[in-house]
Order: C-alpha cells, then sequence, then structure tokens
C-alpha cells in the first residue's frame, strides 16, 4: 500500500517537475564528469537504504580518502525518485535497484560514469556489466545482488529440488498450505510468480498474459493469507505461515539469527523466479562527482565487495571479491545459485506503459 | 475503577462499562507491552522469545545511524510541536474570537485543507514547493512541512475548547480593566490550556510518526527514525527497534508525568 502510495507520489512529481528540473537534466554536467582513480572533489552524500552498507566500510572509506560521508536513508525505490526526481538534495551517489535504473535513465537523471576513474571496475563478474536495464553498464554499477523466491518449512517441502509456484497456485499442491502462505506485496514480484508459473516472461507486457496471472492470483486468494513485504520471515519462523514469498538475503538473515536452517529453507522454483540487484549510480544533481567515483571504485575492491557481502548476506557481483567471502555464504546455493537455475532466473526490466496493466491487475486479483 | 464503584452500587450498566474500560486498556495497551517485552529478548527475530538480554539496547546506542535518525526525529518533533502550538493557537483565537475580517471564510475553509488532504499529496506538494523557490532540502524542510501541518491540527482542537468558553469571562476580563494581554495570559489562557496540551500532543505524535512526508522532504543526513525503520526492508527488523521505541514510550511516559503534575500544581493555585 505504502509503495503504491509513493508510487504514485513520485509520477505526481516526475508529471509535475518537467518545469524545475528541464535545466539540470540536460544541463553540462550530464557531459560526464572526468577524475582520476581515487580523486575526490569533496564530501559524499550517500542515499541509500538503512543498513545496506557495513558502517566500518564507511569509516574505512572516510580514512582512506579523508572525507565525510553523510548517509541518508530511503524506503523505497520511489521516494528516492522523487526525491532525485525534484532536485532539491544534492546527493552524489544512489542506489536504485534495476528497474529503477532505466527509469532514471530515460528521465536524464543519471549521469554517465567516467569508466577511468573507475580502476577496479575489472573485478565485476561479467554478468552484470551489460544488464539488460543499462546496456555496456554506462550509468550503473552492480551493488549487491539477490533472487526472490520461496521460503519454505521442511514439513510442506521435503525435497527443495521439488520446489514449484504450483504450492501457492495448483489448487491440489497448495491444499497442503492453505491459509499458511504468504506473498509479497509488489505487484511486479507477485504477478511475476503467477506469470512464471504459467510460463510466461515475468517482464510481459501482454494484457491477455497478465490479466491471465492476475486471476491465478485471485483463485488462489482463499490459501493466500497475506500480502505482506516486511515481516514475511518472521512469520514463517514463528509458523503463522509455511510458505513465504521473499527476497533471498532476508530469509538468510532470519534463519541464521533462528538457527533454524534444519527447519526452514529457501529456494527459487523450478518455473524459475526474479533475479533483482541494486546498483550505484551518480544522480546529475550531485556535487562531487569525483568523490562518488572513488567510492564506487571502493566498493569494487575485492576485499571491501567481500566486506559488504559479510555484512549484508546478499551476493556480490563482484568476482574477485570472492575469495575474501565467508565459506558458509559462497557454498550457499541458495545465496550463489547453481548455473542451471541462474539460466531461469530473469531480471524486472522496465515495461514502460503496461506498468499500470501491472498495478491495476495487481489491486483487482487482490480485491 | 468505575467497575468497583459499579459493584458498590450494584448497577449492571456500571459494571459492563467498567469490563468494557478494561478491555479497552488491554486493546491498547497490550501490544505496546509485548513490543516493550521484547525488546528484552535475545533472539534476532522480532516475535520470538530469546531469553532476557540487554543486547538490543547496547547494540542501539552503538549504531551512529540509528541513533542520528533518532536525534533527528527529536528536534523535529520537538521544535515543530513548539511553532505549530504558538501558530496553532493563534490562528484558533483569531477565527473564534475576532469574526469581523474580510477573508475570515477563506481562511477559516483552508485551515481545515492539511487535515483531509492526502499525506502524499501535501508531501509532494511540499517538495515541489522547496524545490520551486529554490531551497534545498535539509532537517529545517523536514521541521516547515511538520509546522504546515501541524498548525491545522492545534488550531481544530483549541477552537473546539475556545467555542465552549463562555465570552462573558474575556468580557468581565475587560470590565476589571484588565488589557487585551492580560485577559489572554490570566483568563483565556488558562481556560483552554487542555485544549492546547491536547493540541500540542496530537502534534508531536503526528510529528514522530509521519513517514510518507518526511521520506520526500528530507534532506542529506536528515532521515527521521521512522524513515530509517521503514528503509530496514534490505535488512530485517531487529528487536533494536523494539529498544528505541521503548526509549521512546519511557520519554513520552515521563513528558506526560510532568504535564499532569503541573496542571495539577497549577489548578491547586488556582483555587487557592
Amino acid at each position: 500500500m505504502k509503495r503504491a502510495v509513493i508510487l504514485l507520489a513520485s509520477m505526481l512529481v516526475v508529471a509535475g517537475c518537467g518545469l524545475g528540473n528541464g535545466d539540470t537534466a540536460d544541463g553540462d554536467v550530464a557531459a560526464g564528469a572526468e577524475c582520476e582513480p581515487g580523486q575526490v572533489d569533496g564530501d559524499l552524500n550517500l542515499y541509500i537504504w538503512s543498513e545496506y552498507i557495513d558502517p566500518d566500510l564507511i569509516t574505512g572509506f572516510e580514512g582512506e580518502l579523508g572525507v565525510n560521508v553523510t548517509e541518508t536513508f530511503y524506503d523505497s525505490n520511489e521516494t528516492m525518485l522523487a526525491q532525485i526526481d525534484a532536485g532539491g538534495a544534492a546527493y552524489d551517489l544512489v542506489v536504485p535497484s534495476d528497474y529503477m535504473v532505466e527509469t532514471m535513465i530515460d528521465a536524464d537523471l543519471l549521469i554517465p560514469l567516467d569508466g577511468d576513474a573507475l580502476s577496479n571496475l575489472g573485478n565485476l563478474d561479467p554478468d552484470f556489466t551489460n544488464p539488460p536495464f543499462d546496456p555496456d553498464g554506462a550509468y550503473s554499477v552492480a551493488y549487491q545482488w539477490g533472487t526472490t523466491g520461496l521460503g519454505f518449512s521442511y514439513d510442506i517441502v521435503p525435497d527443495p529440488a521439488e520446489l514449484s509456484w504450483g504450492l501457492i497456485f495448483d489448487p491440489e499442491m497448495g491444499a497442503a498450505a492453505a491459509g499458511k502462505i504468504q506473498m509479497l506485496n509488489d505487484e511486479r514480484e507477485t504477478l511475476g510468480a503467477a506469470l512464471k508459473y504459467l510460463g510466461y516472461s515475468l517482464n510481459s507486457t501482454s494484457e491477455e498474459e497478465i490479466a491471465e496471472a492476475a486471476q491465478l492470483i485471485k483463485d488462489a486468494k482463499d490459501r493466500i493469507a497475506t500480502f505482506d513485504s516486511d515481516a514475511y520471515d518472521n512469520l514463517l519462523i514463528s509458523g503463522e505461515t509455511l510458505i513465504g514469498h521473499g527476497y533471498s538475503g532476508n530469509w538468510f538473515t532470519a534463519f541464521d539469527a533462528a538457527d533454524a536452517w534444519d527447519e526452514f529453507g529457501y529456494g527459487i522454483p523450478k518455473e524459475g523466479g526474479t533475479a533483482w540487484v541494486d546498483t550505484m549510480a551518480i544522480p546529475t544533481t550531485a556535487e562531487h562527482v569525483c568523490t562518488a567515483h572513488a567510492f564506487i571504485n571502493f566498493l569494487l575492491d575485492a576485499e571491501n565487495g567481500a566486506a559488504l557481502t559479510n555484512f549484508n548476506y546478499y551476493a556480490s557481483p563482484n568476482a574477485a571479491a570472492e575469495e575474501f567471502i565467508l565459506p558458509e555464504i559462497l557454498e550457499d546455493p541458495a545465496i550463489y545459485p547453481p548455473p542451471d537455475v541462474i539460466a531461469n532466473l530473469e531480471f524486472i526490466a522496465g515495461v514502460g506503459d503496461a506498468a499500470t496493466l501491472y498495478a491495476d491487475a495487481f489491486v483487482e486479483a487482490k480485491s | 475503577m468505575t467497575g468497583r464503584e459499579g459493584t458498590a452500587t450494584g448497577g449492571w450498566v456500571d459494571r459492563v462499562l467498567g469490563i468494557n474500560g478494561w478491555f479497552v486498556f488491554l486493546f491498547l495497551y497490550a501490544p505496546i507491552m509485548v513490543l516493550v517485552l521484547y525488546s528484552f529478548s535475545g533472539d534476532r527475530n522480532v516475535g520470538t522469545w530469546g531469553g532476557f538480554s540487554m543486547e538490543w539496547y547496547e547494540r542501539m546506542f552503538a549504531n551512529d545511524a540509528l541513533m542520528r535518525s533518532l536525534r533527528n526525529s527529536l528536534v523535529v518533533a520537538l521544535i515543530s510541536t513548539v511553532v505549530s502550538t504558538v501558530l496553532g493557537t493563534a490562528a484558533a483565537i483569531a477565527l473564534e474570537r475576532y469574526r469581523r475580517w474580510a477573508t475570515r471564510g477563506a481562511f477559516d475553509a483552508l485551515m481545515y485543507l492539511p487535515v483531509i488532504i492526502p499525506d502524499v499529496t501535501m508531501a509532494v506538494m511540499l517538495l515541489m514547493w522547496f524545490t520551486t523557490i529554490g531551497w534545498s532540502l535539509s532537517l529545517n524542510t523536514i521541521m516547515l512541512s511538520h509546522i504546515a501541518f501541524n498548525i491545522s491540527f492545534v488550531a481544530i482542537v483549541v477552537r473546539a475548547r475556545l467555542a465552549n468558553m463562555d465570552p462573558a469571562l474575556d468580557e468581565a476580563a475587560a470590565d476589571l480593566y484588565a488589557n487585551r494581554w492580560r485577559t489572554f495570559r490570566r483568563v483565556t489562557l488558562p481556560v483552554i490550556m487542555p485544549g492546547v496540551m491536547g493540541g500540542a500532543l496530537l502534534a508531536l505524535t503526528l510529528s514522530l510518526d509521519d513517514v510518507v512526508v518526511t521520506s520526500l522532504v528530507q534532506g542529506p543526513g536528515a532521515t527521521t527514525l521512522p524513515v530509517y525503520v521503514f528503509g530496514l526492508i534490505k535488512r530485517d527488523v531487529t528487536p533494536e527497534i523494539n529498544a528505541v521505541s521503548t526509549l521512546m514510550l519511557a520519554a513520552s511516559m515521563v513528558l506526560v508525568m510532568v504535564s499532569l503534575v503541573l496542571q495539577r500544581r497549577g489548578e491547586s493555585e488556582q483555587t487557592r
């Protein structure tokens, strides 16, 4: 609900700000900066999700380059977009998710990155250098990535290899966990799951396919206890749900904390799921472009990239970092899925005008 | 209390009301008790008891970003409450006592706008206003925004109290040669004080838990506690948040106690 509200807000801002923002969007700033690796031009204003970065990395960067980092936190991509688009605050570095990068590029809100300043760029896994939302990675560098799949109790899913979206959408299979199923309150993720189950792409722009997916959710609604994006891991661990739909990293921190790996598992259903990637990008309103580049380069360092993953339990797009990542994370197929599973994953890409189709279909399916 | 008196007189209505009272208390305070309880839990999951532990309080104080958000929240809440209470009370008096100014009707209608307008619209309006006039977003813009929506709430609460106040009291004061300021200070303000306090507490609450407006008008380093908590979705909400909430709860209880004590003292002085 809240996300929908903020989405509306950001659309209002985007619609209303054409006037005020025009000068920054196509101004000289977008011509790109020229910075040396490690060059700084002032303190860094970092705009990121709460507790997404290891505080020690921030102190490390401050010490190494002699600048201060001011952190500001946002709760959704849409909030961040609204603020950047309005242009009232000079954030130097933001952390948008995949689909948001595309939106921001289209709106001329990001500056092209200066490859010369990113001497560690070679550390990036080739899978992330040319993502569909930002061809050639001209505007963004992958920060962390993960998957969206199902957390489950072994009582319901004895064999993770047999994990299927049918546990939610198939009336017969779903009967086992009826009333104890949670799905994300997110139109792209939840409709995407239904689309995958039906064998379609989760970036489908076909009205019929989206309607079919919505109907599937509507039919399954009696078995779904709640659409929740915030506390689903707690619901599973406390036994209120048996199957939950959610982001990889959240499940792991929760299982780890509850010391409950024997009881619960996480996996990507055999029909496929979502891969998401959060990125680092520099808005056109940034005032310290070189420091922002230096920060990106700092996190692309092998040991720093590993420290990030060891802190937040999300997979690192930094291939060179792997030797420093805790073995328990690296060997976990749920964090670093095997190649055949990876082949079944899709990024959520921008769908243009079909975005409203998704929003409407989801509201309709839930009602 | 009503319940006990009810039993004494044997009235079943009193008894039912008493039971209802307890249910209301239970409904209001049980969730808070649970929140406080789990702030002392040794388990990382909110809602799983892991034995008594002060771990989350230690972590909370060591978490710089969280502490800064808490401080931002408190600064914004206190300043916006004080300013909006003064302005809101003044607006209420202007509307209720001085009925003959030209744009009064329009002002009256506009006063209700921030109350009925959806949060998002308010947030977008403020964000666009600040950027249009070229202000950079910061803690100040959060404060101004909170003052902007709080004035109306304070004014409405104070007006309700003013409407019930006998205008003859003011006239009596004037008859006794009190000037306007003395009339306000010694007669009007004491009578409407509960309304002013109520308005102030409402403003404080609204400011402390606002997310939608704040998240759009915040500037670098100005994240408030509620925005921080909502931003935790990449990680996990841990009992650290319970610990912060417990601390704030304790602080607000002290605040209410102090204001009750002050009010009592004021009343006993008046009767003397």
